[in-house]
């Protein structure tokens, strides 16, 4: 099977620190790929290289094929980022802030597609309510609404799930592992929720001082560390 | 009335002032300013006896807003963004920092068109002081200000993207800054060196000297609309590549997922 991303010894130095120390792994299609390590291991560094965000010292990186540096439009058109760090803009109602988004990203039919998402966000109700009077829990959802919003091939998700309850925090997995199913959808997952990451990743790259010390399966990465949960795992590490 | 919590708090703000350079010019910046400004009003208005200074003055005021809108434009519509932490959502879609940059031109005109008609009407009705009486020639001496506001609003965000939000005072600082030597109230010449100097090399002074040939001579000084448009053209250009390399060096270091933190 050939991989949707693919990098290759990507490295970050912020001066004399190496924030990621050349690593390298593929996403394959339909695969949730779970990135843990404790706080300074790289994980968000990582994501935002592959969004773009910040540019890499050194490596590469390609995504469906193409150079993430020199093909950013194209790239970007066919995937979505979300994270319990970032909201919209908070004067305009939630209807409003998907529109926007949905023009961002040329999205075909797009009142159609707002209205299948508010369904199964559970957003119906909030719709026109402008984003400045939802709780967090509720913007996290209109977030990750907004995520889905160009149908796209690979979603990268930092912590989405650290501002909602439990109840909304559990259908959100539902629903990424349906979609998943469904579309064959491919999620790059960064999380400190040990339990959801077992729950959700079919495998996990664990990070540590920018360096990955162990990619797998959660069973096989709970075998590799002695450990009977990646919670005791993560303690393991970040206690050594 | 407790006043070791009074100097507690007290203590807390004086602390970011001996942190944030930006803060601290903001104690210094805008007294120097009104000073610079207001002094060489007086000094102008006392040497001459200025004919239709209602005119003059009301006609400036409207152009100098123009300048400072179509700049807010672009560097507070940039603030809205990051206060609302969407800056992240907009830089992870296709859109580019070309089209971003274009988007928030686009917005600055909306809303220069929309404060400047509010500005017009209200000097009609309150002055009897109407604008278009400058004809044709306003179209140059506009479109100059807001090519002008334009540089000074990308320059003004590019900084807020690479020293952070507590340099978002200059958002609403900078246009300022250019307004004693941009001889808007007042004639170049009232200016002392090297201040006039500078002036030369200020879009904005040949258009207000502009404005008050047509308002005085009914004639426009050609040399000074080739001198704004030449300056302006350098000042955008210069402006366009300062961003566009800013834009870089905030990806290399990380800065822009950092910046609204």
């Amino acid at each position: 099977m050939n991989p949707l991303v693919e990098v290759r010894e990507l490295t970050k130095l912020f001066g004399s620190v190496k924030a990621v120390d050349n690593i390298s792994f593929d996403v394959y299609e339909g695969e949730i790929l779970g990135i843990i390590g404790p706080n300074g291991a790289g994980k968000t560094t990582t994501l935002q290289m592959l969004l773009d965000l910040t540019t890499p010292t050194f490596g590469e990186i390609r995504i469906f094929g193409m150079t993430l540096a020199s093909n950013r439009p194209e790239i970007l058109a066919k995937v979505n980022f979300s994270s319990s760090y970032i909201s919209l803009p908070h004067s305009l109602t939630v209807r409003e802030n998907l529109k926007i988004f949905a023009k961002l990203y040329g999205v075909d039919s797009p009142a159609a597609r707002i209205r299948e998402l508010a369904s199964a966000f559970e957003i119906d109700n909030l719709m026109d309510v402008p984003v400045r009077r939802l709780s967090s829990g509720q913007i996290t959802r209109v977030c990750l609404a907004k995520s889905l919003l160009n149908d796209p091939k690979i979603l990268f998700l930092d912590e989405p799930t650290a501002s909602l309850d439990p109840d909304i925090a559990d259908k959100t997995r539902a629903m990424l592992k349906r979609i998943k199913a469904e579309r064959g959808l491919s999620i790059l997952y960064s999380s400190h929720n040990m339990q959801e990451m077992e729950e959700i990743s079919d495998r996990v790259i664990f990070m540590d001082h920018g360096r990955i010390i162990a990619v797998g399966r959660p069973a096989e990465i709970k075998a590799q560390f002695d450990g009977a949960s990646l919670e005791e795992v993560f303690l393991k590490v970040a206690r050594r | 009335m407790n006043l070791r919590r009074v100097f507690a708090y007290t203590t807390r703000h004086l602390y970011l002032y001996k942190r944030s350079f930006p803060r601290l010019m903001e104690v210094f910046y805008w007294p120097l300013l009104d000073l610079l400004l207001w002094g060489f009003v007086t000094v102008y208005l006392a040497r001459n006896a200025v004919p239709g200074f209602v005119a003059f003055f009301v006609g400036a005021l409207i152009l100098w807003d123009m300048l400072f809108r179509s700049q807010q434009g672009i560097s507070v519509s940039f603030l809205e963004d990051v206060w609302s932490r969407n800056l992240l959502n907009i830089f992870v879609s296709p859109m580019t920092a070309v089209e971003y940059i274009a988007s928030l031109l686009v917005i600055s005109i909306v809303k220069l068109l929309l404060t400047s008609s509010v500005m017009i009407t209200l000097a009609w009705l309150l002055y009897s002081y109407n604008i278009f009486h400058l004809g044709i020639m306003l179209v140059p001496l506009i479109a100059n200000l807001i090519i002008m506001g334009w540089a000074i609003g990308i320059i003004t965000t590019a900084l807020i993207l690479r020293f952070g939000q507590e340099t978002e005072v200059l958002a609403w600082g900078v246009a300022l800054f250019f307004q004693p030597i941009s001889a808007v109230f007042y004639p170049v010449s009232v200016l002392p060196p090297p201040l006039d100097t500078i002036a030369r090399f200020t879009p904005s002074s040949h258009v207000f000297e502009g404005m008050r040939a047509v308002m005085t001579d009914g004639a426009f000084p050609y040399d000074d609309l080739v001198w704004a448009v030449c300056l302006n053209a350098a000042y955008i250009t210069v402006a366009v590549v300062f961003f566009s390399w800013n834009f870089r060096m905030v990806k290399k270091k990380g800065l822009l997922v950092k910046i609204g933190e």
